[in-house]
């Protein structure tokens, strides 16, 4: 019985990867366990091992070709003695695949010939970028490499330090790069140590160093959250303005895929209780740089908040030399009219596509996206809301005494006689998350619990 | 001393500082300002004047002065709550130091620290901090500052036998070792963590020891007597200097007072502390070499008058300084950057 190779899924959010090549050939006798292809994940390449004993019958899925999707077959073992011509190849790959050469680079450093100028961008243009900026296409993984690269280059008090930032490129290859750029002394691997490698950052920084400390994720930063909170949040107040702590703690925050309770959990209302504090959370990938540099050159501890699901999606950033925006602005993602929607992070995603739904049932949004969870700019979002007369809070994360609670007290606080209808929450649901795929699904916000949320606000359902 | 080894310091026989005639008075000086402060602080205390925790620093000054003495302006130093000594011994000023443990404008924190969370950078002082341990990670990072930047500063580290048992200090030392930070570790061992006594907390009472694992070496010290912790301090500051890495020294000390204000000490006998007290006290001790060395009680005297004035002068400062001003309440949280990309 002849076997089908499949692409497989070797990470928790991988749905499509490429081959980097084959490491037989057909023909090829092979062991259970031999080495059969090397794999480009959206984090790492990986290599693919024979299933069983047998002969390589056929590659199916030639080296270079990418967006493969997961369990497309790429490849026929045959039991020893089997014929290929005998075998009954029904075998329909789901989509033709791509050839590698027709794709741009996925990665390091974009080329010249991505450069296009600002099109049809799923985010509104930025307030804050010069129009008739030329703009390039890039991921937010990229963008926040680029980030950590020019202020490395621009001062050399800043330097990386984390668990596998440097010879592994990061847990997420955030820092792809940096290692060869700028050396062992400024991207520094650390044991695996949270509250220790915080505590060792945070006093760096009393020393005027700027540290960046890498949290692999920032589920494991509560390991560390006492030297953050008590040590860099306050000292510089209980020091009555003498000590400074100008440090960035950064990683992938909130869920991911089906990595279940202990790895799925948004900290955006934790940290952004602390008064001493900054706290950024970007949806896009021009923000991420834009922000990332800014809590880089602030004087200031910031916590900032990427999201792995976000890491590999693609956005148009402006081509400047030095692209900071400033910390503690909310923008509109999307004008509208009828709604005010307010989100950050990953949820702005789903903000947008909820929006897109409601626009062709007549129902413009406003989509708020707040960048920033402290200092939280309630300004703009009273402005749209002065406008829409509605608002809904969109949050992937537990409701109770999360960023939706606050932005909700707040208007009830400061634009009570503006509301029409009361102000909706779409929250994670308040439970830890759970593993399986359905009950994840059930856990996790969605455009369509947005829509029925809004529709409730705009009582049209 | 081979890299892990460990020892009691000179098997046995402790090595003592050979201090010429000035640097006697100066010992005797500096502790006995430490002493005399302290207590005056505990009267405030008693007074009201002085509020929440405050824990003293009374029989313990010859690890804090004979470490001080064996370090230079350039060196940090770090601790966690009871740090008024460690103050004093910075050279900070004690008007400022007993201003702000009385919350007043004139507190070297602006009366927003006090006792606990006291910091003067200047004076390479950082604190003065509130969490068990958390000082040490911190310590450790400025250690790691000074190396990043080439220069040869080395961060003293102070943490207390109930610290030793927190996990970050044991991060600390890993990372301390591994990457070779010129960190000096002391551990002032005063016997009594809170009302437990080391005994109670840990079946390896040798904390000296605690390094071990990580291949970084470290001696104990009597912490009773300035001149033998300047020894230890002199040889392990020259190493750390050296580029050799951490060093612990375990400083063996006592507090005569409760863990707080608040703590009657029922966990020890009185004789306990009264047999210290009569028989190893260190500020005793140097005025007995001083008498030995041929001071006259009368020139020591003088030195006990001149003190008693400094710490009156301290209590007078603090008492005129006004209460913070109520728009301190939202000074310094953060540093202003107007919103705009820093």
């Amino acid at each position: 019985m002849s076997i089908e190779i499949l692409m497989p899924a070797l990470s928790p959010t991988m749905t499509e990867g490429a081959i980097a090549r084959w490491l037989v050939k057909e023909g090829d006798a092979v062991s259970a366990g031999d080495l059969l292809a090397e794999i480009e994940t959206d984090k790492a390449t990986m290599e693919l091992e024979a299933p069983e004993d047998g002969v390589l019958g056929r590659i199916l899925v030639p080296d270079g070709t990418e967006e493969i999707a997961v369990g497309t077959p790429i490849g026929v073992l045959l039991e020893d003695g089997e014929d290929l011509n005998q075998v009954e190849l029904s075998l329909a790959p789901a989509a033709e695949p791509a050839p590698r050469a027709a794709e741009p680079a996925p990665s390091p450093p974009p080329e010249p010939d991505e450069v296009t100028t600002s099109a049809a961008a799923a985010v509104a243009d930025d307030p804050a970028v010069p129009a008739g900026t030329e703009m390039v296409t890039m991921t937010v993984r990229e963008a926040l490499r680029d980030a950590m690269a020019e202020e490395m280059r621009h001062d050399e008090d800043v330097f990386l330090i984390g668990e596998e930032v440097a010879h592994y490129e990061g847990a997420y290859k955030v820092s792809q790069g940096l290692l060869a750029e700028f050396g062992e002394r400024r991207v520094v691997d650390t044991p695996i140590t949270e509250q220790g490698i915080a505590g060792l950052g945070i006093g760096a920084a009393f020393a005027g160093l700027r540290p960046i400390v890498e949290f692999m994720t920032f589920n494991f930063a509560m390991q560390a959250i006492d030297q953050m909170i008590n040590s860099a949040a306050k000292t510089h107040y209980m020091s009555g303005g003498q000590l400074t702590c100008p440090i960035v703690f950064r990683g992938p925050n909130g869920p991911a895929s089906r990595v279940a309770a202990q790895h799925s959990q948004n900290y955006g209302a934790w940290f952004a209780h602390i008064p001493g504090l900054k706290v950024v959370a970007p949806y896009s990938a021009a923000d991420s740089k834009g922000l990332l540099k800014a809590a880089i050159r602030d004087p200031n501890p910031v916590v900032f908040l990427e999201n792995e699901l976000l890491y590999g999606r693609t956005f148009e950033v402006p081509q400047l030399d030095d692209h900071r925006l400033p910390i503690g602005k909310a923008r509109i993602a999307r004008p509208g009219t009828d709604v005010t929607i307010v989100a950050y992070s990953i949820a702005v995603g789903v903000a947008l596509e909820a929006a897109e739904t409601l626009a062709a049932e007549g129902i413009e949004a406003e989509v708020v996206d707040l960048r920033t969870l402290r200092p939280l700019d309630m300004a703009s979002v009273v402005t749209s809301v002065k406008k829409t007369n509605r608002c809904v809070v969109v949050e992937e994360g537990w409701p109770q005494c999360s960023i939706a609670s606050e932005v909700s007290a707040r208007l009830i606080e400061e634009a009570f006689d503006w509301l029409d209808a009361p102000v909706g929450r779409v929250t994670g649901a308040d439970v830890p998350m759970p593993y399986a795929a359905n009950l994840e699904k059930l856990a996790l916000i969605s455009a369509d619990k947005v829509v029925a949320s809004v529709k409730a606000a705009t009582y049209k359902d | 001393m081979a890299e892990g080894a460990n020892k009691k310091s000179n098997g046995g026989k402790p090595a003592l500082y050979k201090a010429g005639r000035d640097e006697l008075v100066n010992f005797y000086r500096e502790m006995l300002r430490i002493r005399r402060f302290e207590e005056k602080a505990g009267q405030m205390y008693g007074m009201g004047l002085i509020g929440g925790f405050c824990h003293l620093y009374i029989g313990q000054e010859a690890v804090v002065i004979g470490v001080a003495s064996a370090i230079e302006d350039q060196d940090t130093v770090i601790t966690g709550y009871r740090d008024h000594g460690h103050m004093l011994a910075a050279g900070i000023d004690p008007k400022a130091v007993m201003a702000e443990l009385m919350g007043r404008q004139g507190g070297v924190s602006a009366g927003k620290g006090g006792s606990m969370h006291m910091f003067s950078p200047s004076h390479g002082f950082y604190g003065g901090h509130g969490i068990v341990g958390a000082q040490v990670p911190l310590g450790t990072g400025l250690a790691f500052a000074a190396k990043y930047r080439g220069s040869d500063a080395i961060s003293v580290v102070y943490f207390g036998d109930g610290a030793a048992n927190q996990g970050q200090v044991f991060e600390s030392f890993n990372m301390a070792k591994l990457w070779e930070l010129p960190v000096l570790y002391i551990i002032e061992n005063n016997q009594y963590a809170m009302g437990t006594s080391v005994a109670r907390a840990t079946g390896a009472s040798d904390l000296f020891h605690r390094g071990r694992s990580f291949h970084i070496p470290g001696s104990e010290v009597n912490g009773m007597d300035v001149l033998a912790v300047r020894a230890a301090a002199d040889e392990a500051v020259t190493r750390v200097r050296g580029g050799e890495g951490p060093i612990i020294l375990e400083m063996k000390t006592y507090r005569y007072r409760g863990h707080s204000m608040s703590d009657p000490a029922k966990y020890r006998s009185k004789d306990e502390v009264q047999e210290i007290r009569a028989g190893r006290d260190p500020i005793d001790q140097a005025r007995q070499r001083l008498l030995d060395d041929g001071f006259d009680e009368a020139e020591i005297k003088e030195i006990d008058k001149e003190i008693k004035a400094q710490i009156a002068e301290a209590v007078d400062f603090a008492q005129e300084s006004p209460q913070p001003d109520p728009s301190e309440l939202f000074a310094d949280i953060l540093i202003e950057t107007d919103g705009e990309p820093a």
